[in-house]
């Protein structure tokens, strides 16, 4: 984004506010795009380590890569996603049951058995996939080539990989799943950065209110908007 | 040591659909009535407001309005010789949480079951023989029959305001609607919702194959309605974000918009919220009730007393509060003795899903019920005998919901990361649709709810535990619907068609969402060796104690469950007032 378009931003923003609370609801600036964000590689994790970081960066830029039509996972924002969710509520289980025994062995479809929270189960599985990948590879996930870390995770999600140290909960199964929901989720949560995600699909967002498109057979016209009220 | 509140006629547990209708009709008799509610407090603004109630990672992924196990789940095993463990996150079922219930973030699918399905196993009898039930099947009848329960129906329909079209009025058959339910004494309240791309495909590939399509009873207004407590429903939108949320339209039948502000108004009513029952206290001789101990929300102890009390805490709920106080003989599910928890059932629902190239269905536009459907397999049109099962389903399609993380619908090749799956969710998410079977599932010995020997909630009470497993006789209904649905997909010519049924040897999973429609585990019946409640959903052991509820159904109906919930509720509500409360007694 350009500083012309970034001021313009902020003047509208101004003008908005002066306007005053009641009619901010319904005059929002129409934003070509998202405020201006830190660049990933400065972005200062809530959650992860820096070394836990580089990891997220690689792995989540292998599930979505850039390369092709539509966003990466990395253009998209995901990572920083993933780091806010850990730190949150998500992360710590906070509405999950977790009074033990637990049994790790458990069937599968039995759902979630493991003692850990979603944030120890990134924290266990980055540390021992780091570990494997530096003796299997001669170096962690991060520094390997793309296509080693694609089989890597290939390996993951097969099972041909375990990781014990997550004590029964599919590491890769969590990822996978919260690098859609970076990708997909309102922008808001700090994913799907500029709505590109949305764009991409053509998913117009929190607009809610469709009666005159029931039963039309064409695509619908408008694109996206996010609860903030940003246009894309 | 609890400390005692000042005494009420009727105190509610649960403040959902049952406990709102209960509420209005019992302070229509002039009683005190208090409900209490666990979760919070909810009403449309602020808490269903736009925008921010269009957020699809709060409300339908992070499951916001839903109950937190953490505060309060149970455990779940497939087989009596299963470890049964927490249901420790969400999955398979989404029970509601604070004033509204499960009726806050619903569908709003709202049918009546056959009038075959409420004398089940009677009809089987009669018209195949006895000899056709699997011997592990429990199949009983309801103990209360259609024509009985049909002016309930109605007056459910029309507090709730469901929009539809009625396909049998006092027996003639109207044109357009479903021509094999059961006679209505007159139309729906409001004409049907406006139809979806797929749903309009739909409907004429089966009207094409002789099919009788019709579109779904839907509690998502059509029009401007008031109902008959006051209350008013403006047009659905189609916004796309229904089930899993509150309306941020006033368009949804909830609680909220058909009875709470009517009943807030009453001066004899009062609710409390953040306030969980822990039980039910019983007399001495174990006959009545004499109220209900809850926690507060500063964690205080409180008993409650009260003449009348009504559970209203959805079917887990309720089953666990009767096994927790006493309520009943529990169920064993080796001899087959005592009722509390026996008969526990789910519903078994199959699809086909077919992707189109060349069309756009734009599946953000939806609304809840949105949707065409037939009937032609269903339970009264089946031969039980010839097709080695029992049971039967509706076949729909509608959009519901369009939101991006839950459903990115792909075709079966498609890998599910890099770079091929990212190019297929933009060539394929606005270009698929599915067609569905929505069926019964029949009650067996060993399908029951009982209390966790290991596992204990945040007050210390043993958690409810399910046993529960898909059985052949269902997966052969299932599979029936498969060679039915099929066919008329490929009528269709989709570029790319992938089905999903059960087949032999499924075992339950808890982790893919499936339906909340938990049913059984304190039954209605007619006799109190085979059932929890009376037909009047009265508890059989413990007089004062009506239990509200899909509890109450015996093995489920092919249909979503609170067409019938509601109807029972103001069956039972009906019973309390002109037969119970002016001679409280056991009314059988
Ligand atoms: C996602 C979803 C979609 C659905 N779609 C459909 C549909 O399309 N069609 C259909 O027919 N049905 C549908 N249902 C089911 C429908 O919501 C329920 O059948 C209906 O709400 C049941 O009403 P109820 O009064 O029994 O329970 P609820 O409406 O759930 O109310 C029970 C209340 O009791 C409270 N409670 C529980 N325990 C206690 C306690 N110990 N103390 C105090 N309060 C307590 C709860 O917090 C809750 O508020 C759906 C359900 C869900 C979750
Ligand atoms: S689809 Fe209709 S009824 Fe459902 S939440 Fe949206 S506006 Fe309300």
């Amino acid at each position: 984004m350009s500083t012309s378009a970034f001021k313009t931003t902020r003047r509208q923003l101004l003008q908005s506010a002066a306007a005053g609370a009641a009619l901010s609801a319904i005059t929002h600036p129409a934003w070509a795009q998202s405020a201006p964000a830190v660049p990933l590689d400065e972005y200062e994790p809530t959650y992860f380590s820096a070394q836990e970081w580089a990891f997220i960066l690689a792995a989540t830029a292998r599930l979505i890569p850039s390369e092709g039509d539509g966003p990466g996972a990395i253009e998209a924002r995901v990572p920083v996603f993933i780091d806010l969710q850990l730190a949150g509520d998500f992360g710590i289980a906070a509405d999950w049951y977790m009074d033990g025994p637990h049994d790790p062995a458990a069937p599968a479809q039995l759902g979630y058995q493991s003692p850990l929270n979603p944030a120890e189960v990134y924290r266990a599985a980055i540390a021992e996939l780091d570990d494997w990948c530096s003796e299997e590879h001669g170096a962690p996930f991060a520094e390997l080539e793309a296509e080693t870390q694609n089989a890597v995770l290939t390996a993951l999600e097969n099972g041909e990989l375990t990781l014990s140290s997550t004590q029964g909960a599919s590491f890769f199964g969590l990822l996978l799943q919260n690098t859609k929901e970076g990708y997909f989720a309102d922008p808001k949560y700090g994913g799907n950065h500029g709505m590109a995600a949305w764009v991409h699909i053509g998913f117009p967002g929190a607009r809610a209110s469709f009666l005159e498109w029931v039963g039309i057979e064409r695509a619908y016209p408008l694109g996206p908007v996010s609860i903030a009220g940003e246009r894309a | 040591m609890a400390t005692t509140a000042k005494k009420k006629d009727v105190v509610i547990v649960g403040l959902g659909w049952t406990g709102s209708i209960l509420g209005m009709e019992l302070c229509e008799e002039g009683l005190e009535v208090l409900a209490l509610e666990r979760g919070p407090d909810r009403d449309t603004v602020p808490d269903f407001k736009y925008p921010d109630v269009a957020d699809e990672l709060k409300y339908a992924i992070r499951y916001g309005f839903m109950q937190r196990p953490r505060n309060s789940t149970l455990t779940i095993r497939r087989t009596l010789e299963e470890t049964a463990l927490p249901y420790r996150s969400l999955g398979s079922f989404l029970p509601g949480d604070g004033v509204g219930g499960a009726g806050v973030h619903w569908n709003g699918h709202t049918w009546r079951p056959m009038a075959e399905e409420l004398r089940l196993r009677s009809y089987v009898e009669e018209t195949f023989g006895a000899e056709i039930i699997p011997e592990e099947m429990t199949l009983q009848d309801w103990g209360v029959d259609y024509a009985e329960l049909e002016p309930y129906f109605d007056r459910f329909e029309k507090v709730a305001g469901i929009a539809g079209q009625a396909g049998n009025i006092n027996g003639e058959v109207v044109e357009g609607g479903n021509p094999f339910e059961a006679p209505r004494s007159g139309d729906f309240p409001m004409p049907p919702l406006p139809q979806t791309v797929d749903a309009l495909m739909f409907a004429e590939a089966a009207r094409a194959m002789g099919y009788h399509p019709f579109p779904r009873p839907a509690a998502n207004a059509s029009q401007a309605y008031t109902n008959p407590y006051g209350m008013q429903l403006g047009p659905c939108n189609f916004c796309g974000f229904c089930e899993r949320f509150g309306c941020l339209n006033y368009s949804k039948s909830s609680p909220q918009t058909c009875v709470m502000a009517a009943l807030k108004r009453k001066p004899n009513f009062e609710y409390k919220v953040n306030s969980e029952v822990l039980r039910v206290e019983l007399a001495r001789d174990g006959r009545t009730a004499t109220g209900v101990t809850y926690v507060t929300a500063e964690g205080e102890e409180v008993f409650q007393p009260a003449d009348l009390v009504i559970l209203a805490a959805y079917q887990l709920h309720n089953v666990h509060l009767m096994l927790l106080s006493g309520i009943g003989q529990p169920y064993d599910p080796i001899t087959g003795e005592g009722v509390m928890g026996k008969n526990y059932a789910y519903q078994m629902n199959g699809g086909t899903s077919l992707f189109f190239k060349d069309v756009e269905f734009n599946p953000f536009v939806g609304a809840g019920s949105n949707g065409m459907v037939i009937d032609d397999f269903a339970i009264n049109q089946i031969d039980f005998a010839a097709e080695g099962f029992i049971g039967g389903s509706y076949i729909s399609s509608g959009t519901t919901n369009g939101q991006p993380i839950r459903s990115m619908r792909l075709p079966p090749d498609t890998p599910g990361w890099g770079g091929d799956w990212k190019k297929a969710t933009k060539e394929w998410y606005g270009h698929s649709m599915s067609i569905g079977s929505h069926g019964s599932n029949m009650a067996y010995r060993d399908t029951y709810l009982d209390l966790d020997p290991t596992y204990q909630d945040r007050f210390g009470r043993p958690l409810l535990r399910m046993t529960f497993n898909w059985k052949p006789n269902d997966i052969r209904m299932t599979q029936f619907m498969k060679s039915k649905i099929e066919p008329i997909a490929e009528s269709m010519n989709p570029d790319i068609m992938a089905s999903g049924y059960k087949a032999d040897g499924a075992m339950y999973d808890v982790r893919p969402y499936q339906t909340t429609h938990n049913v059984g585990g304190a039954i209605m019946g007619t006799d109190p060796t085979s059932s929890a409640l009376n037909r009047y959903l009265q508890s059989w052991d413990v007089h004062n104690v009506f239990v509200m509820g899909a509890n109450a159904f015996p093995q489920n109906i092919q249909y979503n469950p609170t067409g019938v919930v509601g109807a029972l509720a103001y069956w039972s509500a009906e019973a309390i007032r002109t037969q119970y409360l002016p001679n409280p007694r056991p009314l059988i």
